[in-house]
């Protein structure tokens, strides 16, 4: 078996920059829905790069359960998860971050990872090499990409 | 907060329907496969008692690929797993080990052990543990023939366990989950549930609730091992069913088990549970 399936963020996982702006994953605040109000980073989200985190194997891998029409020119979307279509219209902000970062709060027992989370696995590994992780783990996307990926789904309004 | 939670929650709904629509035209009912003209698979049928909570029909894993591959199983002569049979085959009847004996000379030939592939893993009353075929050929190599064990997931191993499944297809699978065996099925069935690695996914996330979808370019099965070994045409070889789980949980992000692990043991006898009624179809052919 030579390839992986590489649902989400891949080998190269960017370590967390150790910005003092950066809220830390166990530092995230969110309100009874999962939501989180402020920004991980204070940068403003790049929805071009967003849009990279979305299709990337090596990092959100959004549509490997997703089907998104924006998209429509990547080629291999899933039927896991819902449409992503109009996302930003019915959803704001606050409520994208909170589900990218941990769908979890928003969608209990959801089958969709959580992006912004370093805790509470069972037999975590080191990234795809199916052996133990070494150390603390990072999360699936950086604070940034995590910024950018929620840019990106503000703009499917319809 | 949201801002229409209502509505986003219909959206949901309304494509999770859609989805169910497609999943059942996926899985075509008109298919069959009869392997060489003669001998008649079940590739679909109602999930065994134990099953019927969660699923109420079973689906072998031909049924999600594509006709090319799909055609390349129903005759032998197409079937690139055939060589490893034919291996293992030869092996099966070459002397190994100081006590001077073959697999032929304690089991005659090939097609004694029919009955074989439909019924493992099961309990093994001197050892006092449920094994696998694989344990049992090292069991006859070590104890009975003196012999140098194959590797567990040797190129060996899985020619004969190819050569094994191969003269039980068309048998339906049929493997005991009750009396001193429940206990270990009892193990496979915990650890199949259980969401595995940083992404937080076990076997029923992707095998029994998404079954028929895609995930990326991925047709999702159920999972089921009736076809083991397979040939999967991306590695050009056979895989065995202990290297398959590894491979799945490894996709989770996940510190897999061992192969041959008391682990992967528990979860192959819960899984092949979960595919009593369909028929041996191994040595399959999946991309
Ligand atoms: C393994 C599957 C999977 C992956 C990977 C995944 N999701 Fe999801 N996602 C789901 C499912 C399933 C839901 C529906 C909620 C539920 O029932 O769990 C969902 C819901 C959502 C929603 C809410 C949709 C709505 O219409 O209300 C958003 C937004 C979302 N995902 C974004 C993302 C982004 C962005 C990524 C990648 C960074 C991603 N998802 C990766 C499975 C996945
Ligand atoms: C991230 C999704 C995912 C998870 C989790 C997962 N699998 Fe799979 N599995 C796949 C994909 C994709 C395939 C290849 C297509 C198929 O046959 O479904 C596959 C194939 C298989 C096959 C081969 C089926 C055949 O007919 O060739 C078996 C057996 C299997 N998985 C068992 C398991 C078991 C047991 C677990 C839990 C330990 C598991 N899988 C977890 C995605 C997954």
């Amino acid at each position: 078996m030579t390839r992986h399936l590489m649902l989400a963020a891949g080998f190269a996982l960017a370590a967390t920059t150790l910005h003092a702006d950066v809220i830390l994953p166990d530092d995230v605040v969110t309100n009874e829905y999962g939501d989180i109000a402020q920004s991980l980073t204070g940068v403003p989200g790049d929805a071009a790069a967003g849009r990279d985190v979305m299709v990337n194997r090596g990092l959100g891998n959004c549509i490997a359960c997703h089907q998104v029409t924006a998209l429509e020119d990547e080629q291999f979307h899933g039927e896991v998860g819902p449409s992503l279509d109009g996302v930003g219209a019915r959803w704001d902000e606050a409520a994208l971050r909170g589900i990218v970062a941990n769908a979890k709060m928003a969608f209990p027992d959801s089958i969709m990872p959580s992006f912004y989370r370093v805790s509470g696995f069972t037999r975590p590994g080191n990234a795809f090499t199916g052996r133990a992780a070494e150390g603390p783990l990072e999360p699936l996307l950086t604070a940034q990409q995590v910024e950018d990926v929620v840019a990106y789904l503000m703009t499917l309004t319809e | 907060m949201r801002k229409t939670s209502l509505f986003g929650g219909a959206a949901v709904a309304a494509v999770a329907i859609a989805l169910a629509g497609a999943t059942s035209a996926d899985i075509g009912d008109d298919e069959e496969l009869i392997v060489n003209g003669e001998i008649e698979m079940i590739i679909e049928t109602a999930a065994p008692e134990h099953l019927q909570d969660r699923l109420s029909t079973i689906y072998s894993g031909w049924v999600f690929r594509s006709d090319e591959t799909q055609a390349m199983q129903a005759d032998d002569f197409d079937n690139p797993g055939m060589i490893f049979v034919d291996q293992g085959l030869e092996a099966f009847e070459t002397v190994m080990g100081t006590e001077g004996q073959s697999c032929a000379s304690c089991h005659e030939n090939a097609e004694s052990l029919s009955e074989v592939r439909s019924t493992y893993p099961k309990w093994d009353e001197e050892r006092g543990l449920v094994q696998t075929v694989e344990m049992q050929i090292i069991e006859c190599q070590t104890e009975r023939m003196g012999a140098e064990p194959y590797g567990y997931d040797s190129q060996d191993m899985r020619n004969m366990t190819a050569l094994i499944s191969s003269v039980g297809r068309g048998i339906p699978v049929n493997v005991a989950i009750d009396g001193p065996a429940q206990e270990t099925w009892e193990q496979g069935r915990e650890i199949y549930y259980t969401r595995f690695g940083q992404l937080e996914l076990s076997c029923a996330n992707c095998h029994e609730d998404n079954y028929g979808n895609l995930i990326r370019a991925d047709h999702l099965s159920q999972g089921q091992i009736n076809g083991f070994p397979t040939y999967r045409l991306r590695n050009a070889g056979l895989v065995s069913i202990h290297n398959r789980f590894r491979g799945c949980i490894r996709d989770t992000r996940g510190e897999t088990f061992s192969v041959g692990s008391p682990e992967f043991v528990a979860l192959e006898l819960y899984v092949a549970s979960r595919g009593n009624g369909l028929t041996v179809e191994g040595p399959s052919v999946r991309n």
